[in-house]
């Protein structure tokens, strides 16, 4: 498959053509023809590096009603995404070779993206006892990134042991930081909100305690450590204070985090309940400054998706979580491109060299040179568009942001050289599966 | 008034138009035949999530002296399972027909999210949502204060200049969030006690005054002293070491009563712990309001469910609260 | 819009004393009557009667039978028939004498009456309230176009008006002034 993507802007703002054959850029430069190639004219279009994110629930297995590998890559796709990581808290959990290998072949098979399996950090997910790290290291999967994520691996021998072991597979622990202790029954940032309201508070210190702790831990041991989902200021000081030490941490900030508040909360809709919680605006100024300077390496959705009936009910019987491969961008948009703290450079770095970076995925570091793999996505900031259900391609509609207008829209998305999205639309699952095994040989 | 979910939104004006309707239909409960026909062929559903007889009863006689249907749903226990309980029990209790919808719920918020949810098109009353509001006990309370302190010219007035000290889990307490507004929003000053792990963070923001000390706050001489009631349970997740000290530290014991001004008012919602955040003395003595809170609750929610259900049904533009007094 | 003036106060004054005189004449006397107005203006006019009917059994009998009137109000908010076609209205208090209406001469005080659904919802409150003996009504004005079968007993002034019209009614104790106007209607 030959595609030729013409008059492109790409990050660093020049205007070009791509050629693209074989699953690999070609050629890069102005007036390139190719015979026989599938057109895509980019004027006006920004072209960025395709997205990686690091941090995805598909839900399969265990949970197909609320996603599977299927809708999940769709959902990343015309989100502009080429590659999610998986999270484990799938049934049977991440734990083992065999399941990480199955979540890897479902998403080969499918095509839409490359699906990169986390393992758990711990059996069962249960704190107890260290999984088979190495065994999902060394597997077809390469799994690279652990994380019980979902629960913290609060107790700190266990922690100490993980960012140990880990050190052995070049790989890295994806702590969801919260102390359980301090969050018991929590539902919703603890502040003079929560007391109003009536709903339990989720204090930021839980947060804080376990990252500055795992930093040390890390510290210590030598090791890389990366704090999933930071959602406080004090978060961000003490992450900046320990990479001004020279400890080898990454971090990340979902879209919600840096658009959205707790103030949302006063009408007890769930589809605003998610862990960690909606916190003051202070923070979210916080974590966008932070994405700007680098103290937060990345943005990673925490996509989360739900069945209607887990979210129809009062808030305390709401599950967490929110929906979000979709209006990433569009969200990062918003909050840090059009308020002029970020660039798309910017933008190509917190969404794909740095998330495949941590992620140990190769591909990824130059994307606009001949000879890279083909990973793009064609965007077009200057349209707004209301975001409703006919914009969600996976299986769930638990989103923060129906009602909202949005910035932006992904045009187009090449995956490993062909397209899964073209004019806006997904591209039809037959041919991106076919397009897929022939990539694979 | 499409619903009655909190007193947060209850304007001072709509506040002493629904005691001043309570007036009248306190009235009722002292004729031979305490029935007036106004609710006759309104349906109102008891939906109690949470066990409490005693508020059930209560608005069950408020809507049988309507001469309005009642009919009481209690969902504990049944098997309906978590999650799809409030949808399918709306939607079933809209096909019932219901024209208003009593609800008591663990989750706060429950209230908000039925009314809002579309799911059913009955006036919702708030019997108290998890630790959020419990407006019609505010209510009442105001109701009683005012009628100790007034009599028979109550109508048309608020407890302005009224000091009103609150002691208790206020952190768990709907019963004092919804006190909280109102009796401030009636012009009384309120003053909380509790040690500091019973009061929320950001209790700063509210308008009241916070103190830890009970018996300095019984030295100041306030109008009205309102116990909230302690739960047991607290003690094993460390808001406090015993009973014993709780009781000691903030308990209205009668030697406290005793120091307090003789026309002072102690109140309490009940259900009481006799011994533990109240003393027997103080429980029975003539300066308790507890029996009169018990029958003007029936007052109170007459009225409510007067001025939520009689009047064409307003079309639900959006889920205030407030009700508007129409001479 | 045109307000003429049908009642002056010497002539409302008038009416009500005319109407104590009948009331006593057709109780004969004033023992066991009961005069329940029917806010808000009925309450006043109420008043007024018990007043007058005061003042001539006083005067006539040189004090020996002292007056037994009692004077109250009878809201008969709850028991309008049509709660469900307007916007919510707020009741007004009842106050029914000490001594009760049981066995009792009733006697209804309204300023206006008009369709009689006022004074059908007043009887079903006086159901509720006990039994009494008789129930009469006096009016001030009675301005036709009866919907229910209900007559007034003692009328101040019959006022045949057209349904287009309005009857306006200010008393000194609420509107201060005394007089009935009749408005036309803005003809097209």
């Amino acid at each position: 498959m030959t595609i030729l993507i013409t008059g492109a802007a790409l990050p660093d703002g020049t205007t070009t053509d791509i050629l693209v054959a074989d699953g690999v850029v070609s050629e890069i430069g102005s007036g390139l023809s190719a015979a026989g190639a599938q057109v895509i004219d980019a004027a006006g279009l920004t072209a960025l590096p395709g997205l990686v994110d690091l941090h995805t629930h598909l839900r399969e297995p265990g949970f197909e009603q609320s996603e599977t590998v299927l809708t999940g890559t769709r959902a990343a796709a015309i989100g502009g995404f080429t590659a999610v990581f998986a999270m484990a808290n799938t049934s049977p959990v991440s734990d083992t070779a065999g399941v990480v290998e199955q979540v890897k072949s479902l998403g080969d098979s499918y095509g839409y993206a490359t699906v990169r399996p986390i393992g758990a950090v711990t059996v069962g997910l249960a704190g107890q006892q260290l999984s088979e790290i190495g065994a999902m290291a060394q597997s077809r999967a390469q799994v690279r990134v652990f994380s019980d994520d979902g629960k913290c691996v609060s107790d700190a021998l266990l922690m100490r042991r993980a960012l140990e072991y880990v050190k052995t597979f070049d790989g890295v622990i994806a702590q969801h930081s919260q102390e359980p202790r301090l969050t018991e029954g929590a539902q919703m940032n603890e502040s003079a909100l929560s007391g109003e309201l009536g709903l339990a508070g989720w204090p930021a210190v839980a947060e804080e305690a376990i990252i500055a702790r795992d930093v040390l831990l890390a510290q210590h041991v030598g090791a890389r450590l990366h704090v999933c989902h930071v959602s406080t200021a004090g978060s961000v000081d003490v992450i900046r204070w320990a990479k001004a030490r020279g400890i080898a941490v990454t971090a990340e900030v979902t879209p919600h985090h840096l658009l959205l508040t707790e103030q949302l909360v006063r009408g007890y809709d769930s589809r605003y309940k998610v862990n960690p919680p909606l916190r003051r605006d202070e923070d979210v100024l916080a974590l966008r400054e932070a994405l700007a300077d680098g103290t937060i390496d990345i943005v990673a959705t925490d996509h989360a998706p739900h069945p209607v009936e887990a979210k129809e009910c009062s808030w305390d019987e709401a599950a967490f979580g929110m929906v979000g491969l979709e209006s990433a961008l569009s969200v990062v948009q918003a909050s840090v491109v059009d308020t002029g703290l970020m660039g798309f450079a910017d933008v190509a770095r917190v969404l794909s060299s740095a998330p495949a970076q941590i992620g140990r995925l190769g591909g990824y570091d130059a994307p606009f040179t001949a000879g890279s793999p083909a990973n793009f996505v064609l965007y077009d900031p200057s349209v707004t568009r209301a975001f409703d259900t006919s914009l969600l391609h996976g299986k769930s509609i638990n989103s923060p942001y129906l009602g909202r207008t949005l910035p932006g829209q992904v045009i187009a998305t090449v995956h490993d050289g062909y397209a899964t999205v073209l004019d806006g639309a997904l591209v039809d699952a037959e041919e991106v599966a076919a397009a897929g095994q022939v990539r694979r040989g | 008034m499409r619903h009655l979910l909190s007193t947060q939104d209850l304007s001072r004006d709509a506040a002493i138009a629904l005691l001043d309707v309570a007036e009248d239909m306190a009235d009722v409960g002292t004729r031979e035949v305490k029935k007036i026909p106004a609710l006759r062929g309104k349906t109102v559903v008891n939906l109690f999530f949470e066990d409490s007889t005693r508020t059930r009863i209560s608005f069950e006689a408020a809507a049988k002296r309507l001469s309005a249907d009642v009919i009481n749903f209690s969902a504990k226990g049944s098997s309906v399972s978590k999650g799809e309980s409030l949808k399918d029990t709306a939607q079933t209790l809209a096909a019932i027909g219901a024209d208003a919808v009593v609800i008591r719920h663990g989750s706060s918020g429950a209230p908000r999210v039925l009314a809002d949810s579309g799911w059913i098109d009955a006036g919702i009353v708030n019997a108290g949502d998890g630790t959020h509001e419990h407006p019609t006990q505010a209510l009442l309370d105001a109701f009683t204060i005012r009628r100790r302190l007034h009599g028979p010219a109550s109508r048309g007035r608020g407890l302005d200049g009224v000091t009103i000290t609150i002691v208790g889990d206020i952190l768990h307490s709907r019963v004092a969030r919804s006190n909280a507004w109102l009796l401030t929003t009636l012009g009384a000053h309120v003053h909380v006690v509790a040690p500091a792990t019973l009061l929320p963070l950001g209790i700063d923001t509210w308008p009241v005054t916070v103190g830890y000390d009970l018996d300095a706050a019984v030295a100041a001489g306030p109008d009205v002293v309102m116990m909230l009631r302690i739960q047991s349970e607290r003690m094993h997740a460390a808001y406090f070491p015993t009973a014993r000290e709780y009781s000691r530290q903030w308990g209205l014991d009668d030697e406290r009563l005793a120091r307090l001004p003789a026309a002072s008012l102690v109140m309490h919602p009940g259900p009481m712990n006799r011994g533990l955040e109240i003393s027997a003395g103080a429980a029975d003595s003539p300066q308790s309001t507890v029996l009169e809170q018990v029958s003007n609750g029936v007052s109170i929610r007459m009225a409510v469910l007067y001025l939520l259900l009689s009047g064409e049904r307003l079309t639900p533009t959006s889920a205030t609260t407030t009700a508007e007094a129409v001479k | 819009m045109t307000a003429r003036i049908v009642l002056h106060q010497a002539d409302i004054t008038r009416a009500l004393t005319r109407i104590s005189h009948e009331i006593l004449e057709s109780n004969r006397g004033s023992n066991d009557l009961v005069l329940l107005g029917i806010p808000t203006r009925g309450v006043a006019l109420a008043r007024r009667i018990g007043d007058i009917l005061d003042g001539i059994e006083s005067g006539s009998n040189d004090g020996a039978d002292a007056s037994t009137v009692t004077v109250g109000a009878l809201d008969v908010t709850m028991y309008r028939d049509d709660l469900n076609r307007n916007p919510t209205r707020a009741p007004s208090p009842t106050a029914i004498p000490i001594g009760g209406i049981d066995g009792k001469t009733v006697v209804l005080v309204d300023d206006v009456l008009y369709s009689g659904r006022t004074i059908r919802a007043a009887l079903d409150a006086i159901n509720d309230l006990g039994r009494p003996r008789a129930v009469r009504l006096a009016v001030l004005v009675d301005r036709g176009h009866r919907e229910l079968p209900i007559r007034a007993d003692f009328v101040g002034k019959n006022l045949p008006t057209s349904a287009s019209e309005r009857i306006n009614v200010r008393i000194r104790e609420i509107d201060g002034t005394d007089e009935v106007t009749i408005e036309g209607s803005v003809t097209a």
